[in-house]
């Protein structure tokens, strides 16, 4: 019982999904176009940032997410803290609401998931507006939305990896 | 035995509670970056010892990343180049007889204009320098449309630079590093740039908003722009030079006027950074500034009592008495005489002839 209450190595579930989401982000960044279409751009730390929260609660977790989500701000020269505080308020959001999320249908998982993702997207949207930035174009933040929401599979896999490793929180 | 009864079932809530402790703590530290951030202003403090240091590190990684794309590229070029030479080469044909054409008008107009210039004394803008860099990493998102750019303060480039590809503009630089620096693209959402419509010389403001075609906002006065309207650079603030290509006036699927960007049609790897500086920078600060007044120049009281009061009566000779030292005094006036203003200088020939807002 002992070490399945320790099962979770936060090198395994906290720094390697970290370090994928990182390496994806630079590689997407890369200037180059294929007929005549851009890369995508799927913000990444969403998958961590929910799949984290159905595993358990944790205390690293947060500080995670706040240094990846100023990774990202940095590296993609937007506002310092903006997907920070969007990625922390959608795992607040799972970890508040983690008991109906845990052993749902991938289905039901997956609307989940795209919830939270619409919420990160929101939460930059108002932040935009409401610091007189800018009003990003609706159909741009869609775009990026909807080849995040894509990212699906990888939450999920990250879920099934990690979710039975921690018996305290099942 | 159920695992609540055990001994790890009081350990939930503590780890929950403490989970919920470390989330305020980072959201707080996540809401106090975000307030203090100012990406978005052209001050070199704004952009902050973090960014530069993210940008530093970020630029060799990115650029080693990019490379194979390059590569690829390159590759693709030579063989499209291989195998479509001669339909290629039928197209320049045809476009060289069209730009002759255009050569022959320009000349005549640059004849015109060098004529005017002359003849009005205008003072025309310097020529421009800039620099070559390429472009090792690119961002796309709603909330953020920068690149990197491998200049940086090593090669003089400050923010607030415009940055323009072969075909036009595509933003200006916010941050500079060592050898780095960071392009606020026009389709970011923040971005704000003078533009004007160059049939019409209506004023605008084209505004990103994260997607390909920026908006023209605060257009004035009556069909100001129509479809397919060229945009270029207004010069309107002293941040860009006038004239620089933008795009061209497109109508959105939202009603509203945007702008297709020439920097569009092709993907863009390398950039010109324009070290350009405006008016206020060029002008000679220190002499601006300085507090020496000039000497005072007042007309002689005697003499204006003589000639309006008398009339005719001849002025009172004084010639052996000095004027006073602390004045200078100008002649007596006569009538007739003219006002002792000094003349303007003769109109010079403009130097080297250069087109406003053109990169030399």
């Amino acid at each position: 019982m002992r070490r399945a209450a320790a099962g979770l190595n936060p090198v395994q579930w906290l720094a390697v999904p970290m370090l994928i989401c990182i390496v994806a982000a630079i590689l997407f960044a890369m200037p180059a176009r294929a007929f005549g279409f851009q890369l995508p751009e799927p913000m990444w730390a969403i998958v961590p940032a929910f799949a984290w929260g159905v595993i358990r609660p944790s205390v690293l977790a947060p500080f995670a997410l706040l240094v990846l989500g100023l990774f990202f701000d940095g590296f993609w020269g937007g506002p310092i803290g903006l997907w920070a505080l969007a990625l922390l308020i959608v795992y607040g959001v799972v970890i508040a609401l983690r008991n109906i999320l845990s052993g749902q249908a991938g289905l039901v998982t997956f609307a989940w998931y795209a919830g939270c993702t619409a919420l990160a997207m929101g939460v930059g949207y108002v932040f935009m507006i409401l610091g007189e930035l800018g009003r990003p174009g609706p159909l741009s933040v869609f775009w990026q939305f909807l080849i995040t929401v894509a990212l699906y599979p990888a939450a999920h896999w990250l879920i099934e990896r990690f979710e039975d490793q921690d018996v305290r929180f099942r | 035995m159920a695992l609540k009864e055990g001994q790890f079932g009081e350990l939930k809530v503590p780890l929950t509670w403490t989970a919920a402790v470390a989330l305020i703590v980072a959201g707080i530290v996540a809401v106090a970056l975000l307030v203090n951030d100012r990406r978005e202003t052209l001050q070199n403090q704004a952009y902050g010892v973090t960014r530069q240091a993210v940008d530093t590190v970020a630029a060799p990684v990115s650029g080693a990343v990019a490379a194979p794309g390059r590569w690829t590229r390159s590759a693709v070029d030579w063989v499209g180049d291989y195998f479509f030479a001669v339909s290629e080469n039928r197209k320049l044909k045809a476009e060289l007889v069209e730009m002759r054409q255009w050569r022959d008008v320009a000349l005549a107009q640059r004849d015109i204009n060098e004529r005017y210039r002359t003849l009005m004394g205008l003072r025309t803008d310097p020529p421009i320098p800039m620099v070559a860099a390429r472009v090792i990493s690119d961002s796309r998102g709603p909330y953020a449309n920068t690149r990197l750019a491998d200049a940086g303060r090593d090669k003089g480039v400050i923010s607030g630079n415009p940055v323009m590809s072969e075909h036009g503009l595509i933003g200006r630089v916010v941050g500079v590093a060592g050898s780095i620096s960071r392009v606020l693209l026009l389709t970011d959402t923040t971005s704000r740039t003078p533009v004007m419509i160059d049939r019409t010389n209506a004023r605008s403001i084209l505004t990103g908003d994260g997607g390909p075609n920026p908006r023209l906002e605060y257009l004035r006065g009556r069909d100001p722009v129509k479809e397919g309207d060229r945009i270029v650079t207004s010069g309107d603030g002293g941040v860009l030079p006038r004239g620089l290509p933008v795009g061209v006036a497109v109508k959105g699927m939202d009603g509203a006027w945007r702008v297709a960007l020439f920097a569009d049609s092709t993907p863009i790897d390398y950039v010109r950074i324009l070290l350009f500086k405006d008016f206020g920078q060029l002008a000679d600060q220190k002499g601006l500034s300085t507090t020496q007044l000039p000497t005072i120049d007042t007309e002689d009281p005697e003499a204006r009592k003589v000639q309006t009061i008398l009339g005719n009566v001849a002025p009172p000779s004084n010639a052996g008495t000095p004027p006073p030292a602390a004045v200078a005094t100008t002649p007596p006036a006569t009538p007739q005489s003219a006002p002792a203003a000094p003349r303007p200088p003769a109109p010079q020939p403009a130097a080297p002839a250069t087109t406003p807002g053109t990169p030399q």
